[in-house]
């Protein structure tokens, strides 16, 4: 958790505007000194190899809207061989809080393949760190051309948005059967602010107010935990896959920041009733 | 109707010190051209371009409707230049007062020149939604005047806030002329207004419709044909689009841009129906839309994701 908090957003957002100029230059070079600072930070000296085919790592060269850019990772070693998967950090060097969320795959869970929105403040490389079964780091990037997604403002119509915090929605359930993997996609509401947005009114950043923590099980099973930062996009999306072993009801569980948690349960491959 | 039952008169004390500045910058630039499509309605168009310094944001449509008594301008333009030129437009025409500036919505091209009328003190007339959108984008707005015109043009270019709020709808009088101001639900934005000018039929529509230009969806595409339904059924001679040529084929000339919006939501909700993702909706959706709009490459995929992050809710 301590290494964690470094590069997140509670602590990260003061730095921020101080960061910003020299961190645009490195960005823009192709320099690698911010990427060394945040490597450091998360995985100290331990080596990480290029993933080659072994991660997948999919996103706009550049983006429609930086504020809700699509990016995709797939694991392709099989679960239980050496190069299984089992952590995938998601990390974008040029954000104010570059590191945007950590995927952890249960051995029985999900497969480590995960399709989720994010915000971009500038050009910057955009990276998946995995940790495989047997603790080596692989590491799969692109390069992004966006900007302007962590201070851009918030959403669309505000009021529609306050109207539905919190609420979920199971996408893909219909087609889930027992024994053959399906992929779902869960949404949740959440304005996800990321205390960069400036109110000119009131002349105050919007305070933070983000998910922190998504969990995903089928049946008591757990499939999918994400630790989230700012750099998610409002209404968090995430797209996973997974092997229904019988019908039993999907359950998320979202916190956010200021104490919020929300549930969601859903029938899932057979389940009776609600 | 009486004004005061629908509007909120706020106090303009919210003029930022800047403004003071703003107007000490020489005046630059001749008055505008405008076409004059009705008695009293002097329209400027913009061009299908992004701002740009040669363009000084001059790429919607703005202009100004004189009454007997008094002028009220609708739109101002993307920078405190446009918004010069546009009130020499008003001066080269009349020298009755500038009542109200009207701003149709939030997008820079509509109201970065509202600073240029600030020492006529007029009403700055906008939707109720206005002044928080105007907030919460004023910062990223400046980024974005500072990175196209610099800083001494973004810095004259005030963000000037509304002053008299429109609720649902309300009436302005510029005498013998009465205009209805309507507040509509979210559909380009969330702070659509639009302008009846019963003297001579015209729903002056702003961006509520485009013509030549492709639409820009940052408010709710189901709400927009929604609206355009709404438009329709008003007795209009005469409409100006924020963007493209004015027109009296009514409601004919609502057309292309229904369609645009019809097939973008239909073609998304196939997507989503069908499992698919948002980069998938991004790559397929609306392409037999291409080549009918002018900057389709430049808005058509982000209106795919703003239409998919929409829909995926329905």
């Amino acid at each position: 958790m301590n290494r964690r908090s470094i590069l997140m957003a509670p602590l990260i957002v003061p730095l921020v505007t101080l960061a910003a100029p020299a961190v645009r230059a490195a960005g823009e070079s192709g320099d690698g000194a911010r990427w060394a600072e945040i490597r450091r930070e998360l995985f100290g000296d331990r080596p990480i190899e290029p993933a080659g085919d072994r991660l997948v790592l999919e996103a706009p060269g550049r983006a429609e809207d930086a504020a809700v850019v699509p990016v995709s990772f797939t694991a392709t070693a099989p679960r239980r061989s050496p190069d299984g998967v089992r952590s995938v950090h998601l990390i974008i060097d040029n954000n104010p809080a570059p590191l945007a969320a950590v995927f952890r795959f249960p051995p029985d869970g999900a497969d480590p393949a995960v399709a989720t929105r994010i915000r971009i403040n500038e050009y910057t490389p955009l990276r998946a760190v995995a940790e495989t079964a047997d603790g080596r780091l692989i590491m799969a990037e692109r390069f992004v051309k966006a900007s302007g997604g962590c201070s851009a403002p918030a959403g669309k119509d505000q009021v529609a948005a306050l109207a539905r915090l919190g609420r979920m929605r199971l996408n893909g359930a219909d087609a889930a059967a027992p024994g053959r993997p399906a992929t779902l996609q869960v949404l949740i509401s959440h304005p996800n602010n990321s205390g960069l947005q400036f109110d000119q009114i009131s002349r105050t950043y919007v305070p933070p107010h983000y998910l922190t923590t998504i969990a995903i099980a089928h049946a008591g099973r757990p499939l999918l935990a994400v630790d989230a930062d700012i750099s998610l996009s409002e209404d968090p999306s995430i797209h996973f896959t997974f092997v229904p072993d019988g019908p039993g009801p999907l359950t998320v569980r979202a916190e956010d920041t200021k104490g919020g948690v929300f549930d969601g349960a859903w029938p899932v491959a057979g389940a009776p009733g609600g | 109707m009486a004004a005061g039952r629908r509007a909120v008169l706020r106090g303009a004390a919210v003029v930022a010190p800047a403004l003071l500045a703003s107007a000490a910058v020489p005046a630059a630039g001749d008055p505008l051209p405008m076409r004059q499509p009705a008695p009293g309605l002097h329209v400027h168009m913009g061009v299908h371009e992004e701002s740009t310094p040669a363009n000084a944001g001059l790429i919607a449509n703005i202009g100004f409707i004189v009454g007997r008594d008094a002028v009220a301008v609708i739109d101002t333009g993307g920078s405190a230049e446009a918004g010069r030129r546009l009130r020499a437009a008003v001066r080269a025409v009349t020298d009755r007062p500038i009542r109200y500036v009207i701003n149709t919505h939030v997008h820079p091209d509509h109201v970065f020149g509202n600073a240029a009328f600030v020492a006529d003190r007029p009403a700055f007339v906008g939707h109720r939604a206005l002044p928080a959108a105007l907030a919460q984008r004023a910062p990223h707005y400046r980024e974005a005047l500072r990175r196209t015109f610099g800083d001494a043009m973004a810095e004259a270019s005030a963000a000037v806030p509304p002053t008299l709020l429109v609720e649902d709808s309300l009436d302005l009088d510029l005498g013998d002329r009465r205009l209805t101001l309507r507040a509509h639900a979210t559909a380009h934005t969330d702070n659509d207004l639009t302008v009846f000018d019963h003297a001579g039929g015209t729903l002056w529509a702003s961006d509520l419709l485009f013509a030549q230009r492709i639409p820009a969806v940052d408010g709710s595409v189901t709400g927009w044909l929604a609206v355009l339904d709404e438009l329709a059924a008003l007795p209009a001679r005469r409409v100006v689009p924020g963007h493209g040529p004015v027109s009296e084929d009514w409601p004919g000339a609502l057309a292309d841009q229904r369609r645009y919006l019809t097939v973008l939501a239909d073609e998304v909700r196939a997507v989503i129906r069908a499992g698919g993702t948002l980069e998938r909706a991004v790559e397929t959706v609306g392409r037999g839309e291409a080549g009918r709009w002018v900057l389709f490459d430049d808005y058509h995929r982000r209106n795919v994701t703003a239409a998919f992050v929409e829909l995926e809710w329905e």
